[in-house]
Parts: C-alpha cells; sequence; structure tokens
C-alpha cells in the first residue's frame, strides 16, 4: 500500500510542476510541456519494452521515431499528381528491383555451398543489383524532383486523415524493427547497440537526402491535423461567446482549447498502451520475458525460443517509438528531418526509462514527464543561475558575455547529472520494478 | 600519360584522403579497442572525450597564437597538443575516481558500464559546449600545403593538379609515431605487457601480481592520449565542431569492430577499411574513368555510387557484414 502512495506522489509532484508552470509562466507553455510529457511517456513505454523487459539494448529509438514521422506524412499529405504521372511508377519499380536483389542474394547464399564461387557470384549479383536498381531510380527521381520544387518536388501522400498515421507509424517502425532484429539480435549486447545507433542514422540520411520521399532538408510543413485550427475558432462566434462566458480572452482560450484536445487524443493512446504493457508484463509471456532477461542459459534450457521473443519484442516496443513518432509530428505540423538529433531522440528516452525505473510500466511514464519537464525548464532555470553568478560582475565583462551565452548548454550538463546520480545511488529508478 | 592522369586524380581525391581519414579513425578506434580490452565496456563517451581534447588544445591554441608563439610552417596546435593531453587525462582519471571505479568495485555488468558511458557523454558533450559553444572554430595555421595542385602540374606536365595538404601529411606522421610508441610500450615495456596480461585473463594477471587500479590508470592515460591526438588530427584536417565528433562515433566504433574489440592490430586496420570504403563509395568516379576508357565509352554521369551524406551507411553496412559472417573480426578480438 505504500507503494501505492509514493507512486501517487511522485505523479502528483509531477503534475504540480506542470501546473507551477501554468501559473508561473503561461498556460501555453505548460500545455505544451503536457503534451510533449506524454508523447515522451509512450516513447518511454516502447523502450521499457525492450529494457526493462527483455534487456535488449536499442539505441535507434531516433530512427523508429523518425520513421513515424515520416508515415505522418505520406498517409496524410495529399497526393502530388504530377509527380506521380512523372515518375511515381518508376520509382516504385525501383525500389522492388532493388528489393528483389537482396532477396536473390538471400536465396543464393542458402542455395549455394560456401566456398570463394559463392562469394564471387554473391558480389556479381549484388553489384548488377545496384547499378539496375540506380539505372532505373535515377530519372524517375529527376522527374518527380522537377515538379515545383519550392512547393512540392515530391510525391506526396495518401491524403487520407492524419489519424490513420498513427498506427501506420506503429507498422513502418515494425517493419524496420523486423528488419534489424532479424540481422542483428543474434549479436551481443554492445554490437546491437552499435548496430541499432547505426540504422537510426541511415533511416535519418535517407530522410534528410531522398527529396522524392520526404523532401529532404526542404521539410514538409502544414500536415493535416485532427483539432480544428486557432484562427477558426477565433472567428466561430459560437465557441467565442462560450469563452467570453467563462471569463477568457478568446486568442488564448483557442490555442489552450487546441493544446486540450491533442492532450486528449494523447492521453487516450497512452492509457491504452499503458494498459496493453500491463497486461503483458503480468501476462506468462511478460514473465517468460523477465526470465530471458536475468538468465538467458537457464531459460533456454527451459525450452524458452529466446531469440524469437527478443524478436517479437523488440518489434512492438519500436512500433510503439513509431507511433509516438507519429503523433509528434501531428502535434508539430510539420517533418523536419534535419531536426531528429540522437541526444534529443535516443539518449533522452534512455534517462527517462532509467531515471523513472526500468522494467516498470509507471515508471517509464513517470520518467517520461519528468525528465521531460526538466529538459525544457533547465534553460530557465540556467539562466537564473548564470544571472545570480554573474550579478556581481560588471556589465562586459567577457566572463560574464560567455556564462549568460552559454547557459543554454546546460541541459545536456544536467541530464548527464541527473543519469549518473540515478545510476549511482538508486540504479532501479523512482519506482523501481516489483 | 592518361593513365598516369588517373591515377593523380584518384590519388588526390580517393588515397590521400583515405590515408588521412583512416589514420583518424585508427588513432580513434584505438583507444575504443583499449578500453573496451581492459575496463571490458564499449565506451560511448570517447567521441566526446576527443572534443574535449581538441577543445582544450584549440583554446592553448589561441592563447599560444595571441603570444605570437609560432612552428613556423607547423601548425601551432601540435605544440598545444601536450597541454591538451595532459587536460584529457585529468577529465578521464577524475570521471574514473568519480564514476566507473563505483561499478568496477562492484562487477557490474557491461552494459550497466556502457549505461554509465551515455551519462558520462551526456556531461563531457554539456563541458565542450559550455565551454566553447556548439560553433565551427578555426584554429589551423602556418603552411597549408606541401605540395599544391598548380605546382604539381607545372613540376609534371600532367592535366591533373595533385594537391596534398600539410595536414594529411602531418596526420599520416604523427599518426606513424603514436602507433609505434604504443605498441613498443604494450609489447616490450613492463606495465605494457601487464595490460595485455590483464586484457588476455584478469584472474590470472592478478594471481601473478598484477595491481589492477594502475593497470586502468595507464589505460585511462593512453586513452586519453590517443582521443586526444585523433581529436586534434581530426580538427586540423576538417574544423573543429563538437557536433562531429559526437558522429564520429559510429565509424569509430565500426572501425574497432571490423578489426575486433580488443586487438590494437585490428583497430588500425578497420579504421582504414572503414575509411577507404567510405571514401570510395562517396567519391564521383567520372574523372578517373574518362582517362581510364575509350572516349566512347566515358560516361556521361557522376558515376558516384552513393551520395556523401550516406557515408554512415557505409561503414554501417561493412560493420553488418563483418559482425554476420565474422562476428569476432578481422583479427580475432574478444567475444565476451
Amino acid at each position: 500500500m505504500s507503494d501505492m502512495v509514493k507512486n501517487t506522489g511522485l505523479f502528483a509532484i509531477v503534475g504540480v510542476l506542470i501546473l507551477l508552470t501554468g501559473f508561473l509562466q503561461s498556460w501555453n507553455a505548460a500545455m505544451l510541456i503536457l503534451n510533449m510529457g506524454l508523447i515522451s511517456a509512450i516513447m518511454a513505454l516502447g523502450v521499457n519494452l525492450q529494457w526493462g523487459f527483455a534487456g535488449l539494448f536499442n539505441i535507434g529509438v531516433m530512427g523508429f521515431v523518425a520513421l513515424g514521422g515520416l508515415a505522418t506524412v505520406l498517409i496524410s499529405m495529399p497526393p502530388t499528381t504530377e509527380a506521380w504521372a512523372a515518375g511515381g511508377l518508376r520509382v516504385l519499380l525501383a525500389l522492388v528491383l532493388g528489393a528483389a536483389t537482396i532477396v536473390a542474394a538471400v536465396l543464393l547464399y542458402r542455395a549455394m555451398n560456401a566456398g570463394w564461387l559463392r562469394t564471387l557470384a554473391m558480389i556479381v549479383l549484388l553489384v548488377a543489383g545496384f547499378f539496375i536498381y540506380r539505372a532505373v531510380l535515377d530519372p524517375g527521381v529527376g522527374a518527380i524532383e522537377a515538379i515545383d520544387p519550392a512547393a512540392t518536388g515530391y510525391l506526396g501522400g495518401l491524403g487520407l486523415p492524419v489519424l490513420l498515421a498513427w498506427p501506420v507509424g506503429g507498422l513502418f517502425a515494425a517493419g524496420a524493427a523486423w528488419l534489424i532484429g532479424k540481422t542483428a539480435l543474434g549479436l551481443r549486447s554492445d554490437y546491437l547497440a552499435i548496430a541499432t545507433l547505426g540504422i537510426a542514422e541511415i533511416i535519418i540520411a535517407v530522410m534528410k537526402n531522398e527529396d522524392w520521399l520526404s523532401r529532404g532538408v526542404k521539410n514538409v510543413i502544414g500536415v493535416p491535423r485532427p483539432v480544428p485550427f486557432e484562427i477558426d475558432l477565433q472567428n466561430d462566434p459560437a465557441f467565442v461567446d462560450r469563452v467570453a462566458g467563462l471569463g477568457f480572452d478568446p486568442v488564448e482560450a483557442s490555442t489552450i482549447y487546441v493544446k486540450l484536445l491533442y492532450a486528449g487524443l494523447f492521453l487516450v493512446v497512452l492509457l491504452v498502451l499503458l494498459w496493453l504493457a500491463q497486461k503483458a508484463l503480468d501476462s506468462p509471456w511478460g514473465r517468460m520475458l523477465r526470465a530471458i532477461r536475468d538468465n538467458e542459459v537457464a531459460a533456454e534450457a527451459m525450452g524458452k525460443d529466446v531469440k524469437k521473443r527478443h524478436l517479437q519484442v523488440f518489434i512492438l516496443g519500436s512500433a510503439i517509438c513509431g507511433i509516438a513518432g507519429a503523433m509528434m509530428t501531428t502535434l508539430d505540423g510539420q517533418l523536419t528531418p534535419s531536426s531528429y538529433q540522437p541526444l534529443r531522440f535516443t539518449f533522452l528516452i534512455w534517462v527517462m526509462v532509467i531515471v523513472g525505473g526500468s522494467g516498470n510500466n509507471f515508471g517509464a511514464v513517470l520518467g517520461g514527464f519528468l525528465i521531460w519537464f526538466l529538459w525544457v525548464q533547465v534553460e530557465p532555470m540556467g539562466r537564473l543561475l548564470m544571472d545570480l553568478i554573474t550579478s556581481g560582475m560588471a556589465d562586459g565583462y567577457w566572463l560574464k558575455t560567455h556564462l549568460l551565452e552559454s547557459a543554454a548548454h546546460m541541459r545536456l550538463l544536467t541530464m548527464g547529472v541527473v543519469l549518473l546520480l540515478v545510476l549511482r545511488f538508486s540504479p532501479r529508478g523512482l519506482i523501481p520494478e516489483k | 600519360m592518361d593513365f598516369l592522369n588517373a591515377f593523380v586524380s584518384l590519388s588526390n581525391y580517393v588515397l590521400i584522403p583515405g590515408v588521412a581519414y583512416g589514420s583518424q579513425l585508427a588513432l580513434g578506434a584505438l583507444g575504443v579497442t583499449l578500453v573496451y580490452g581492459i575496463l571490458r565496456f564499449s565506451n560511448f563517451a570517447h567521441g566526446d572525450t576527443m572534443a574535449f581534447g581538441a577543445m582544450v588544445t584549440v583554446l592553448v591554441t589561441w592563447w599560444l597564437q595571441s603570444l605570437g608563439v609560432s612552428l613556423g610552417p607547423l601548425p601551432t596546435a601540435l605544440l598545444a597538443l601536450p597541454v591538451g593531453i595532459l587536460g584529457t587525462i585529468v577529465l578521464l582519471l577524475v570521471t574514473d575516481r568519480a564514476v566507473y571505479q563505483f561499478y568496477r568495485e562492484k562487477k557490474a555488468k557491461p552494459v550497466i558500464l556502457v549505461i554509465v558511458s551515455m551519462g558520462v557523454m551526456f556531461i563531457m558533450n554539456g563541458i565542450v559546449r559550455f565551454v566553447i559553444g556548439p560553433d565551427d572554430q578555426r584554429f589551423l595555421d602556418g603552411e597549408r600545403f606541401v605540395v599544391s595542385a598548380r605546382t604539381f602540374k607545372e613540376m609534371t606536365g600532367l592535366d591533373e593538379g595533385l594537391a596534398i595538404k600539410s595536414t594529411q601529411v602531418i596526420t599520416v606522421i604523427t599518426a606513424v609515431v603514436v602507433v609505434a610508441l604504443l605498441f613498443w610500450f604494450l609489447n616490450r615495456t613492463r606495465a605494457g605487457k601487464s595490460m595485455r596480461a590483464y586484457s588476455d585473463n584478469e584472474d590470472l594477471a592478478l594471481l601473478s601480481g598484477v595491481n589492477p587500479e594502475r593497470v586502468v590508470m595507464l589505460t585511462w592515460i593512453i586513452v586519453a592520449a590517443l582521443a586526444t591526438t585523433a581529436g586534434v588530427l581530426y580538427g586540423l584536417d576538417k574544423s573543429f565542431k563538437p557536433f562531429t565528433y559526437f558522429q564520429l562515433l559510429l565509424p569509430i566504433f565500426a572501425s574497432a569492430i571490423v578489426g575486433g574489440l580488443g586487438s590494437p592490430l585490428g583497430a588500425i586496420a578497420g579504421g582504414f577499411v572503414i575509411a577507404f570504403s567510405e571514401v570510395t563509395i562517396t567519391y564521383a568516379w567520372k574523372k578517373v574513368l574518362g582517362y581510364m576508357m575509350p572516349e566512347s565509352l566515358a560516361p556521361d554521369g557522376l558515376v558516384q555510387l552513393l551520395s556523401t551524406d550516406y557515408k554512415f551507411a557505409v561503414s554501417f553496412v561493412i560493420l553488418l557484414i563483418v559482425l554476420l559472417f565474422k562476428p569476432t573480426g578481422l583479427f580475432k578480438g574478444q567475444s565476451v
């Protein structure tokens, strides 16, 4: 029972912190923290599934999050019909050919006996396949990117409702996770870490460079929203009357109303996923995973299929990260591939899971909110601290200017200190695994 | 003549940059491999250690420049390098005392140490950004070229120019000296032998009277020297920007793993394998092929296999191939 009280207390503290932001700064800032906190909590749930349940060391979270973002664009943006006419089919054909080459290589590898002949055949097949792929792809890409590059220059999406993109983002991430898991899950934990780190960088590189797919660094803006626009609400007499009746300013009320709607949507997703994760944790499947995590050899000796379980949980956890990524892009209303930074989207999520308590779903959710709050608030706090430190110095003194300018970089330092302190003094996190 | 032109063009854009980049990766990978061999974890803070060492060197270089000290044709940074190494040694030893030692005594699992090194990475990254900021910094001075494209053309009468940057020569010479010193130390001195013994078989080494704390301290000192040198050489050759050092982590780990984690020789081989594949695959072959092939067959496009932005993909694919087909790396590393 005391555990229950303690945990509720911890969540209450985070709630109070967000409320304080509302009272002291602004309610818009508080709602922003809440919304991104909800998304961060979902990402932390995904990582907790992999690390906390199964002990899989995935540091490619950024890649799965970005794939979710890509799904949002591909599902919800209107299709660019001219681009499809110019080279759409050609690009699709090239992708099919590329995939066929890889499948053929795998089949060839299985069919032939080991030896130099096989190596040679593989190299010839892969090189020939690569050149055919490029020969088919390049003209198509050129044609697509030539179509009104300032506004489109890419294939666009399917024009479907944006909410559909959330599960699809999960599917994208799951597909990528299946591919990675098939190749890299048998490796030792450090190797899996490097492999996932690399995959994430590659996914980002593809999104930055394949303009026909995601407009690259030109970004996709104006992603459709599942909620009304603020400006429409302000022009809607019914809405204005209602908030005026409650004594609010219509402009501020409309922005907060929109954020509340988002928060509602995100909360539903978080609660569903949390419920599922709790069910999974208590199921025989969850117990098996923890048994494998604690002693792989013993579990294998008991006849458990370690590789298959690892693959399952790796896919599930990555899918959750993908869903969160799609939600985040929906909230931002734009896809900016260059904004995906591993420190922010991979390692920060890890800090959330470790601080919250790996192996405990509620811990991961708490960590998501708390660390996100810190991440946002450390900057103003750092500035305050620097103001205090430099208050005795003369204006224009080089150290003062430097310290004030550098306050923005306090974030990373703080996160590192928090992570190390928790690992040292409370290695099981704020809400430990039972 | 065409053949010579093709060769010069190839050297200019592939061979020479490849050798320089390979040396930088090899020095970085040596640090990673040493930490792995002795302390038995993958150190994710290595990229940021390089950044820290380079940063101290940059600051000292600026100070020396402001005093008017210079090495003539050589970059002043070489004079500042020992100070950078000293600073990094202090940083790493303090980190070890404050952070890693606790887990070593507890015999924590390697994966916990990896997560701990993530925290250290955050802190080092924060320190570097705090002190010098996230922007590009230039600290190169002295002669830019050993051989410039113009003089080469005038000397040989070829159509293609060959430019050798002084930083490339310095990189290679420094790398050779450092590696020679390292191998001399590991193979010839008592302390180096005790390090190798500890890496091979911890228990046996302990029984033979090897002092583990001394070995660990020596390792951090050597790693600091290697990381700082690698960081400064990379910064001289390209430019100093904190974030690029974090990104170097992937090719450096790829080099260390391809060579075989824990094997110093493997780290060097891995560095060059990764560097050359990155450079060759992202190089536009049009010119070289144009010289080599008859005119009618000369290619129209750039004949660039992958755009340079995909260089991470190259190191990664090689890493994956090696892991799948030869998990211990080219030079039988450890596979704990």
